[in-house]
């Protein structure tokens, strides 16, 4: 599944999408950054409240397919256009984290 | 054998939210010389988590990357206070980092293992007051 069927279906919105075409493989949820980068494969779903823009960085850096915001959470607009240059995808998701998780699992 | 491509970067320690631009811009290099897209993000990952610790314990630093025929060496340098206890240090968990910098996700211990597993080898030189020197491998 690509970061732009994910976003399409019910419950998920894209909120900067530069790189839609980019597979989906697995998903992990945190939100301690060295955590994520420790643990995260390349093309996961990363599914977190973090929302400053050093999140960016961690999903480029990490290779992460999208970043989920989970309960509805929205960044600053600064932090959407880095991630817009960086070719970094953000979508939205306003269920609880679990919940996201879930419907990922159920879905993908 | 052929010198190795080098680059030096420039760490800001005042600005937390540009952390991460000197290994983007590693990325982006290695990526133009087709290194497998695993190798690229282990070198981006170590680095990009000593950079963070550049800047928030040490006032930022320098970022030295050298492209050998059979590794990527990495190599920070800076003028911080040094690490007292580098076992300690290595441990996964432990964190001297302030609340401010784990309010954004950081700081939960997990920098130096993380240099340290995504490395073939990492070797790290401090003095208390005067600074600390990490030197890290990944062989291609």
């Amino acid at each position: 599944m690509t970061v732009q069927t994910l976003a399409g279906l019910d419950g998920f919105c894209a909120l900067t999408c530069p790189q839609p075409d980019r597979e989906i493989c697995g998903a992990y949820v945190g939100d301690l950054l060295s955590w994520v980068m420790g643990r995260a494969e390349a093309d996961n779903v990363w599914i977190t409240i973090m929302t400053n823009v050093n999140i960016v960085a961690v999903a480029a850096l990490a290779d992460v397919s999208c970043i989920v915001l989970a309960e509805g959470v929205k960044p600053e607009q600064s932090v959407l256009d880095t991630a817009e240059a960086k070719g970094v995808n953000i979508l939205q998701s306003a269920r609880p984290i679990y919940e996201t998780a879930v419907l990922l699992a159920k879905t993908v | 054998m052929s010198e190795p491509l080098k680059f030096t970067y420039s760490v800001d320690g005042d600005n937390f939210t540009s952390a991460g631009q000197a290994s983007v811009q590693v990325k982006k290099v290695l990526r133009r010389l087709g290194l497998d897209p695993e190798t690229i993000r282990r070198v981006s990952i170590a680095m990009y988590e000593g950079e963070i610790n550049m800047v928030i314990h040490a006032g930022g630093g320098e970022a030295e990357v050298l492209i050998h025929e059979d590794c990527v060496e990495i190599i920070l340098r800076d003028k911080g206070p040094g690490i007292a206890d580098i076992e300690q240090a290595m441990q996964e968990g432990f964190s001297t980092a302030p609340d401010n910098i784990r309010s954004l996700g950081f700081g939960a211990g997990m920098g130096l293992p993380n240099m340290k597993r995504y490395t073939d080898d990492m070797q790290i030189e401090s003095q208390v007051g005067v600074g600390t020197t990490i030197t890290m491998r990944v062989n291609l």
